[in-house]
């Protein structure tokens, strides 16, 4: 066991707002229009930036000309490939050589690489004008040979998409964990899949990416108000290639209209933005068009399996698996590769097999880069094992429902340490699936199958974790010159003059209502509504109050955000106490108590002394304090550091994540055979995050990642043709689900406190593609249920698809192999 | 390009602007009036998130241009609570968590404004078809349409 398996000391928080769904703090502007997006923001003189962007998928720039461009009334400049060239340099890659020889820019310097890359930035009086200058930028191409299916990416011959790294391949790694030959040998039966595809979406923020930027020549510094999620990342990124240092980048959000991930790697744009700002002398505003972020900002990875190899008992019970995964990560591997580690926090599922190989490689391709979309990496683990669970299941002829709960870690295992390392802090998956199926009345939905007539129906289950708070030492296990490792976040809450209590955090929400969350944890220390703590909204990274890995990102506000603000509230707590048992008299900290608004003798409460009194003491009139008080600022930041330690690199074993949320899924599905459209008939989604701050945020995220996942199952794909391009560039093409598109998700939770956290919280939030999982499930169902002994090999199924495996099940069941030991 | 000289009534208000022929209407508002609660998610009239009302019914205002709402009386987002007073709607939105990031919720209202205008108790299956021209990323539609429904006096 890890040691990070001590837990603080529990803390009873002590007026009980942490637990009540109030009312949000964010809702009153949102509802109102008053909401401040990026796009938002305006200055005056700003010049607006339209990108010319490549038509090819591959091609070599061969000529560039923008005077033209540059002539056209209303315009006030470009920026090309080779001013970006000169005046940056490549932004740093996390890989290892030859991968980490990648040249990533601003703009495609040589050569683009992928549909909708940025090559030229126009700028005009108005979005219109810069769209019409961009029309006269002249580009010449050589069109290249074109990559776009991961699987040829290492064949001899095939194109290479970064001459400087010689090769298509970004990481590549063994992950050996238990003995997996020796489970092959010793199962009564090995299972074999030849090939699985996890597909190509993203979660498609509403709001587009977008940044408003200034540039002061004064004192060379730039400020973003942007939408970006992770500023603190940003900055590493953009500091070095700007060749300036990171606080003269001043990164400020306040609304942002959802992240999921896909505003962690805009910091291409926001560059070209800040040497337009520098080098045109005015505020540059920048906002993306749909087609732009669908072509060229973030995807989702897609991911293949190959050779999968399960070890499994008759019962039902399953000893290990090997795989060979290869990672599609698109043209620039920016975030990656940690993909390529990020799924080992849940390497084994919610199952107790010992033996895992995992043989992982990650290539570049001709498609847009991708970035960390909800439940990244671990969302496309989550899939393999459950998929893995339900092929087994229908090939060994017995219930999914069984073998899972057969193979399901048990609540009496945790804390679990699985085969690499990570520790699984609580849970009790066998209740939460019991809980899933008395939802949808798992009884009568058999029976509805049994007497369906033809009728195609099927049940099925996704059982996901949401792995929270990164270890981000779990980078060294990919590159052990990175220097990263742990994770931290900061918040800092003062009492100022005339009492008012101001809280100020380092998260980057985008609607998972932090102002609120924060505001129930300090009021409740101390004794106030929430009501009186004035959170501020969003982010600026000159508030001092961020640090490193500071961003809202892979569930873990509830554990790093609220650890911090816990923190910084307890000692402005004690600083009140202090202050106050000295100006009534002396009395200790221990014996003064917060109630109210008011500082209190807990032997006499008439001696009391206001917040007010106790904000003005301190900031205005500190000459009545005695020497031994004058320390107090009332103004306190707190730094919540995680209690990581480095993982092995030679065993690529340790913890990763600090928190593990379940949420496990049941629906069942109607398929109309002559279409192969699936319906849901009935859907439900039961969560447990540990404790939970606001129960109604909570449900809001698990309805949000339901959707998502329900989307990705069935509507929404990033199809490319074989020249590259995105046949899916915009919302008539990528379908996300609409009202009309989505069941009534019902919901139910249990609550199994985290050991490791001192509120007992979880991260929450991106639901492990749960939905996902449960489709195909249930879709394989009704297939065989139907005497279809096709496997569900794609987690994308449009009717097409489903059509097919209907007509022709054999082509996928050719997928899979049985043999008897 | 040829400017145009266009009157329109927003939230009450009076405006006279001149504007270019090919420029939207939801830029017109945003740019033009400064009214940044009407939002733009999509470029192909799909998402919603720029829904206003139009004379009373509830139009894309990226699929007009600014030229053709003269002589219009709109209704935006911020002419929902012009005193500050949350409107039942918006109440009903904020009770039943109906919102996350907040950037479909003024398209998402006034749609939900224009459909109980027409439909005073609708039932679950037309709120849905009612709101099937507003994408949500964030909420899977399931608060919103508790909170249509609530707001409906349901």
């Amino acid at each position: 066991m890890s040691e990070t398996t001590i837990a603080p000391t529990p803390v009873e928080l002590e007026v009980g707002y942490a637990g009540k769904s109030i009312p949000r703090k964010e809702d009153g502007r949102l509802v109102q229009g008053q909401g401040v997006f990026a796009d938002d923001v305006k200055r005056h003189g700003m010049g607006y930036v339209h990108f010319v962007r490549a038509p090819y998928g591959h091609a070599r720039i061969v000529s560039l000309d923008v005077s033209k461009a540059e002539a056209l009334e209303g315009v006030y400049g470009t920026l090309t490939p080779d001013e970006v060239a000169e005046l940056t340099d490549p932004f740093f890659e996390l890989t290892t050589p030859p991968g980490s020889q990648i040249k990533d820019y601003a703009l495609a310097v040589g050569r683009v690489r992928h549909i909708g890359e940025p090559v030229v930035a126009v700028v005009a009086a108005s979005r219109e004008v810069a769209r019409d200058a961009a029309d006269l930028v002249e580009v010449e191409y050589e069109p290249l040979d074109v990559l776009v299916d991961a699987r040829r990416a290492q064949d001899e011959g095939a194109p290479i998409l970064h001459d400087d790294a010689g090769t298509n391949v970004v990481w590549s790694g063994t992950f050996d964990w238990g003995d997996v030959d020796g489970a092959l040998k010793a199962a009564d039966r090995v299972v074999k899949i030849k090939e699985l595809h996890f597909d190509r979406f993203s979660s498609t923020p509403l709001e587009c990416s977008a940044a408003l930027v200034e540039y002061d020549r004064g004192t060379g510094q730039f400020t973003l108000h942007c939408n970006h999620q992770m500023p603190g990342v940003a900055a590493i990124w953009m500091g070095p290639a700007l060749r300036v240092p990171l606080d003269k980048l001043r990164f400020i959000t306040q609304d942002i209209g959802g992240g999921f991930g896909n505003k962690i790697t805009t910091h291409t744009y926001l560059t070209a933005c800040c040497l337009l700002a520098r080098k045109l002398r005015r505020p540059i505003q920048w906002t993306e068009w749909r087609t732009d972020q669908h072509t060229a900002n973030a995807h989702g990875n897609e991911r293949w399996f190959h050779d999968i190899e399960v070890a499994v008992q008759n019962d039902g019970t399953m000893l290990g698996f090997k795989v060979t995964a290869l990672d599609d990560c698109g043209a620039f591997p920016r975030y990656e590769p940690l993909g390529c580690i990020i799924w080992a926090q849940v390497t084994p599922g919610l199952y107790r097999w010992r033996n895992i190989r995992v043989d992982f490689t990650q290539v570049v391709t001709n498609k847009s880069p991708v970035a960390p979309n909800r439940g990244y990496s671990r969302m496309q683990q989550l899939w393999l094992t459950e998929r893995i669970c339900d092929i087994v299941a229908h090939e060994l002829g017995l219930d999914p429902v069984e073998v899972r709960k057969r193979n399901y870690i048990r609540t009496d295992e945790m804390p679990y340490e699985t085969p690499n390392g990570c520790v699984y802090d609580s849970g009790d998956y066998a209740r939460c699936l019991d809980l899933a199926l008395e939802l949808i009345d798992y009884e009568s939905a058999r029976a509805q199958q049994a007497a369906s007539n033809g009728k195609l129906i099927g049940i099925g289950i996704g059982s996901t974790l949401d792995s929270g708070t990164n270890n981000f030492g779990q980078s060294t296990l990919l590159n052990p010159e990175l220097q990263f490792s742990g994770n931290n976040e900061v918040a800092t809450i003062k009492l100022d003059i005339f009492g008012e209590i101001v809280l100020t955090l380092g998260t980057v929400p985008q609607g998972q209502g932090h102002e609120t969350v924060a505001s129930q944890v300090a009021a409740d220390i101390l004794g106030v509504s929430p009501d009186q703590i004035h959170v501020r909204p969003g982010h600026d990274s000159y508030w001092n109050s961020h640090a490193g890995f500071s961003g809202t990102y892979a569930s873990q506000f509830a554990v790093t955000g609220l650890e911090a603000v816990k923190g910084a509230t307890e000692k402005l707590s004690l600083e009140i106490r202090r202050l106050a048992g000295g100006v009534l008299g002396g009395a200790d900290p221990d014996d003064v108590v917060l109630e109210g608004g008011f500082a209190k003798r807990a032997d006499n409460p008439e001696a009391a002394l206001p917040f007010m009194a106790c904000g003005a003491i301190v900031n205005a009139n500190n000459a009545v304090l005695p020497p031994e008080l004058r320390d107090i600022t009332l103004n306190c930041r707190h730094v919540y550091v995680p209690p990581f330690t480095m993982p092995d690199f030679d065993r690529k074993f340790g913890n990763l994540t600090l928190t593990y949320a379940t949420q496990i899924h049941a629906c069942v599905v109607e398929i109309d055979p002559e279409t192969g459209h699936v319906d849901i008939l009935d859907y439900a989604a039961v969560d447990d995050c540990g404790i939970r701050i606001h129960p109604q945020i909570v449900e809001g995220q698990v309805h949000g990642a339901t959707a998502h996942a329900i989307g990705a199952a069935l509507h929404e794909t990033f199809a490319y043709d074989e020249y590259g391009q995105l046949l899916t560039s915009n919302f008539y093409d990528y379908h996300v689900p609409h009202a009309l598109d989505l069941p009534e998700i019902k919901t139910g939770h249990i609550e199994s406190p985290s050991p490791f956290s001192s509120l007992g919280t979880k991260g929450m939030g991106e639901g492990g593609g749960a939905a996902i999982h449960a489709i195909c499930a249930a879709i394989q169902d009704a297939l065989r249920r139907a005497g279809k002994p096709a496997i569900v090999n794609d987690s994308f199924n449009p009717p097409e698809r489903v059509w097919r495996m209907i007509q022709t099940p054999e082509e996928t069941a050719a997928l899979v192999e049985v043999t008897q030991q | 390009m040829s400017d145009h000289t266009i009157g329109v009534s927003v939230n009450g208000e009076r405006y006279e602007r001149e504007v270019e022929g090919r420029k939207l209407l939801v830029h017109f508002l945003r740019d033009d009036l400064d009214l940044t609660g009407t939002h733009v998610g999509c470029d192909t009239g799909n998402c919603g998130a720029c829904t206003v009302l139009l004379d009373g019914r509830a139009v894309k205002s990226c699929m007009l241009l600014a030229v053709q709402a003269d002589g219009a009386d709109l209704t935006t987002v911020e002419g929902l609570a012009p005193d500050g007073e949350l409107n039942t709607l918006q109440r009903a939105f904020s009770e039943h968590h109906g919102l996350q990031c907040g950037y479909c919720t003024p398209g998402m209202l006034l749609s939900a404004t224009y459909l109980l205008a027409q439909n005073p108790k609708p039932t679950e299956e037309e709120i849905r078809r009612g709101i099937q021209g507003n994408i949500c990323r964030c909420t899977g539609y399931v608060n919103i349409v508790r909170a249509i429904t609530a707001a409906s006096g349901q």
